[in-house]
């Protein structure tokens, strides 16, 4: 426990000292909500919802993805030493998760003053980007592990994990709509709960199969 | 294993399959008419895959245990083949909707659940690809495949299942479902099944003894 806690503060600490590669994406998410705005201006409701989840999509590949691909190789074989895998990796998924989320507000509120806003129900929506920002980040943050030890660019992150995630984007921009739309919708609840059981599952697949993927 | 009974039943099967599904008679439904005979051939491929993939599946686990080279060259060889089976399913089936549906791809959660299930073993091919060294590579595939395996099972089992599709049998659509495939389609479907998923193990094992002998005299495959 002491040592997860270690592990997330000595990378918030290296962010914050880094200061370029956090603002680098936070630039990277202005810069994209501008070109949105320059290429068509205020969006309905269901243009205005896929845009923000595909930002959030490259946001997340971009953030995420220097959780593993930052650190050295020969790194790696002296965390080996000193901690369990398991840890690491949690360690690693809870400081992309804070990254993103962080990330994923200030993107909300970029959209929000520049594309307008449709919300209807802001806290609701607010919650929704928050489990977004979870589930996307804990499956980045494996797959990046995964690009890492393949010893490959965040390119192949997004290769392996564009497929994963479509259904997850697919679940959020579902609940999402129902959060801008003041509709009831059916099966509201089961989509929640599908969508946290699979980022429930990401998470614990990605305990057990860490360790096979960090011994040489 | 070794004993070829299964793969003459495979041949007999699939043989009986082609011939009887083309010849024997069918129930008249509406709008269906004689595209029905595709049940015959697209859906044994989805069956096929879903079982191929699942040992697939299996042989990465193995592996994981195991750590022999054996289970990964079977891993990959079954994987290959299901994604062979994925893509005639998806022509058959985009054939037989261009028909009934009016058009190749008409956003049927089905066929996206597959398409994007395709997808993701395209991605397992490539991952593979890029690794040169024969137990790393074998290492990070098997991961993978667990983990996208996992992650596949929902989608294909949980989320067509909460929305309405336009396959027969859903949400109203003229067609079949498990009560009025009559007796006669029957006679034919489930040796078809059968037959079709035999076929896929059995190119599987030879593509998988293929290179398990590539791997003993070379040292790689």
């Amino acid at each position: 426990m002491k040592q997860l806690v270690t592990l997330i503060q000595k990378d918030l600490l290296i962010e914050w000292r880094q200061k370029h590669t956090l603002f680098g994406v936070l630039l990277y998410v202005g810069a994209t909500v501008f070109a949105v705005y320059i290429m068509n201006g205020q969006p309905e409701i269901k243009v205005w919802n896929a845009l923000f989840w595909i930002t959030q999509l490259f946001v997340a590949v971009n953030s995420v993805a220097k959780s593993f691909l930052q650190e050295h190789p020969n790194r790696f074989r002296y965390y080996f030493t000193i901690v369990r895998p398991s840890t690491f990796l949690l360690a690693k998924m809870i400081y992309s998760i804070v990254l993103m989320l962080g990330i994923s507000f200030i993107s909300l509120a970029l959209f929000t003053i520049m594309l307008g806003n449709p919300l209807s129900q802001t806290a609701v929506f607010i919650g929704v980007t928050a489990a977004g920002s979870i589930s996307l980040s804990a499956v980045f943050t494996f797959l990046s592990a995964i690009a890492a030890r393949a010893q490959q660019n965040a390119a192949l992150m997004a290769i392996l994990g564009f497929p994963l995630v479509i259904p997850v984007l697919m679940m959020l921009q579902n609940l999402a709509l129902s959060a801008i739309a003041p509709v009831y919708q059916e099966g509201w609840w089961l989509l929640l709960l599908v969508l946290l059981a699979l980022s429930i599952m990401v998470i614990i697949l990605g305990l057990i199969l860490f360790p096979f993927l960090w011994q040489e | 294993m070794r004993s070829s009974w299964w793969k003459i039943l495979s041949v007999v099967l699939v043989a009986y399959a082609i011939i009887g599904g083309l010849l024997l008679p069918v129930p008249a439904r509406h709008i269906l008419n004689e595209t029905v005979r595709n049940l015959y051939f697209h859906v044994p491929m989805w069956f096929g895959m879903m079982l191929l993939f699942g040992y697939s599946f299996y042989y990465s686990l193995m592996y994981l245990r195991k750590q022999q080279m054996e289970y990964d060259i079977k891993a990959v060889a079954f994987l290959k083949i299901g994604v062979l089976f994925s893509c005639l399913g998806m022509v058959t089936g985009m054939e037989w909707a261009t028909y009934t549906w009016g058009e190749a791809w008409s956003n049927d959660p089905k066929q996206l659940a597959t398409a994007i299930c395709m997808l993701s073993y395209f991605a397992y091919l490539i991952l593979r690809g890029g690794i040169k060294d024969e137990e790393k590579r074998a290492k990070i595939a098997a991961v993978y495949n667990v983990f996208a395996f996992a992650l596949m099972i929902p989608l294909l089992f949980v989320l067509p299942r909460m929305v309405d599709s336009l396959h027969p049998g859903n949400g109203g659509n003229p067609g079949f479902n498990a009560y009025d495939l009559d007796s006669r389609m029957r006679m034919v479907f489930y040796p078809a099944v059968i037959g079709w998923f035999l076929l896929g193990m059995w190119m599987s094992t030879l593509h998988a003894r293929i290179n398990i002998l590539r791997y003993k005299k070379e040292n790689t495959f």
